[in-house]
């Protein structure tokens, strides 16, 4: 019965940190982006400089009416949505957000392969409900994701696979056990080219040719509306703390720190997801869309170069310690 | 070491029999006949692109088997490179050609009988090697995982490593193939399309 508790108990945690944390970022969003540009953001909602917008957002969203395509293909149609979310839901549950086994959701053994090939399942869901909704800039928006996703699962699997060999495991915390200081000079490149790469997964600018609103509207989710758009959007906003969090932990020491008190990992680890969240949004901000060869160059040309050459420096560095 | 544990015990009448199943054992045979199902799904359908998507469930449900037998790595594995990869070019494909909403019918190339005679034996030649090679060997749940990505490391580099490293060889020989393929035919039509640059970067 303790066990069954236990379990209950992780779940209901993850879960809690599957609703809260997107909307934290999304709402950073609102603020940092209008800042950045000059404006307030959201004032109203709520009272207090806006603080409750998402929510009203979510309200909204909850209230219109949710409609089909009439030449769609309904069952897939009204799938993708969840195919889209529930990975990032799974991906959560593997992250340690601290030392010692009562901060991670479960303990996979082999949690960095579990991670990576969860994530890949999202991205079916943004193919599926750009051909099931029967429209050419839904189509189009589904292409450009799966060309983009070709391109960066690799460098991304490849930075992950260095970091795996300088800790000697692929499980997420023996990774973070694993964790010296000095990673992080000798791993800086492998972590630029994961958070690139997974950056361009996500589709968030400047990477977002795939939903590029100025010339095929939304891309694969021209024709959601209500509930299943807000998903795809709370999709992407999972998408983000999933991949700083991941950031966090493969590269960045996840739970270790300079002043490193045993009972603050957890706020360590925060701390990081938070400055890569802040520059999520402020490269969405800086930075123009990049043109689709321009996304296939980046990858084939520079990131996997540059992840095959973090391999070998790790493998020299690797040999050179023992 | 486990195989002859398991085997004595099967001997000594206590161990695993067929009529009383273990919830993972049930588990795995539902989970199996889900596959089966999907994977007939997959090859009868008539819509190119559910056909597709029913190749997820399949391979997801042969993963799940592969996580019940304790194989943890190969299941997550699977899911890399089959979910995440293998089926994403296939819809990438599938939306190239446009494959319509609804029924394909011109989708069937006639080949259905000798499509299921192979499909048969090859189905037939799997199962005789895979139950010639493991007959009643079960596996010692209780113990240390033997499928971990420990276990599987240290047999692949140790005792595998040539035909490891001949199925790499294999797998270049394959790149260094379609990019010589998709070289020459960017060679023959380069006048008109001075863009042939981007196809033969799709891996």
């Amino acid at each position: 019965m303790n066990d069954v508790l236990d379990v209950a108990l992780r779940l209901i945690a993850v879960f809690a940190v599957f609703l809260v944390l997107p909307l934290v970022v999304g709402q950073a969003e609102h603020k940092v982006m209008a800042h950045m540009q000059g404006r307030l953001g959201p004032m109203h909602a709520g009272g207090f400089h806006g603080w409750a917008q998402l929510v009203a957002d979510g309200v909204k969203f909850a209230q219109k009416e949710d409609v089909v395509p009439a030449d769609a293909d309904r069952r897939i149609f009204q799938l993708a949505p969840a195919v889209a979310l529930l990975p990032y839901l799974l991906v959560l549950v593997a992250i340690p957000i601290g030392p010692g086994r009562g901060a991670v959701g479960q303990t996979v053994d082999a949690g960095v392969f579990f991670v990576l090939a969860v994530l890949g399942v999202g991205v079916l869901g943004s193919l599926m409900a750009g051909w099931a909704s029967a429209n050419k800039f839904s189509l189009l928006g589904g292409l450009r994701t799966a060309a983009q996703l070709l391109a960066y699962e690799l460098p991304m699997l490849l930075a992950v696979a260095s970091v795996a060999m300088a800790a000697g495991t692929v499980s997420i915390p023996g990774i973070l056990h694993a964790f010296e200081w000095w990673w992080l000079p000798w791993q800086i490149v492998g972590a630029l080219v994961f958070f690139v790469a997974g950056l361009a997964e996500l589709q968030r600018p400047p990477f977002d040719m795939p939903v590029a609103d100025s010339e095929i509207i939304f891309g694969a989710y021209t024709e959601y509306t209500g509930l299943r758009f807000a998903l795809f959007l709370l999709a992407e906003y999972v998408g983000i703390v999933v991949l700083c969090a991941l950031t966090t932990v493969l590269f960045l020491g996840g739970w270790h720190g300079p002043y490193g008190a045993d009972g603050l990992g957890w706020v360590w680890t925060l701390l990081k997801v938070a400055v890569l969240a802040f520059v999520v949004i402020w490269l969405r901000v800086s930075y123009p869309r990049l043109r689709e060869d321009q996304l296939q160059r980046l990858a084939w040309t520079v990131l996997i170069p540059l992840a095959l050459a973090q391999i070998a420096l790790t493998g020299i560095v690797k040999v050179a310690i023992n | 070491m486990s195989v002859a544990a398991t085997a004595a015990s099967a001997t000594a009448a206590a161990g695993p029999g067929f009529l009383s199943p273990s919830g993972v054992e049930i588990a795995f045979l539902l989970v199996g006949l889900v596959t089966f199902g999907a994977a007939l799904v997959t090859v009868t359908t008539r819509q190119l692109v559910h056909a597709a998507l029913w190749l997820v469930v399949t391979l997801g449900g042969l993963a799940v088997e592969y996580l019940l037998l304790t194989a943890e790595f190969i299941a997550w594995v699977q899911v890399l490179i089959y979910v995440g990869s293998v089926v994403v070019l296939l819809l990438f494909g599938l939306m190239l050609t446009k494959a319509p909403i609804g029924r394909s019918p011109d989708a069937d190339s006639g080949n259905r009988p000798v499509a299921s005679a192979v499909a048969v034996a090859a189905a037939a030649a799997l199962v005789w090697v895979v139950v010639d090679a493991f007959r009643t060997t079960w596996i010692d749940l209780g113990g240390p995982a033997q499928g971990s990505t420990e276990v599987s490391g240290r047999f692949l580099f140790r005792n595998w490593v040539l035909p490891f490293e001949a199925l790499s060889v294999l797998l270049l020989a394959a790149l260094v193939g379609a990019i010589v393929l998709s070289r020459k035919n960017g060679a023959a039509r380069a006048d008109g399309n001075a863009a042939g640059g981007s196809g033969k970067e799709q891996r």
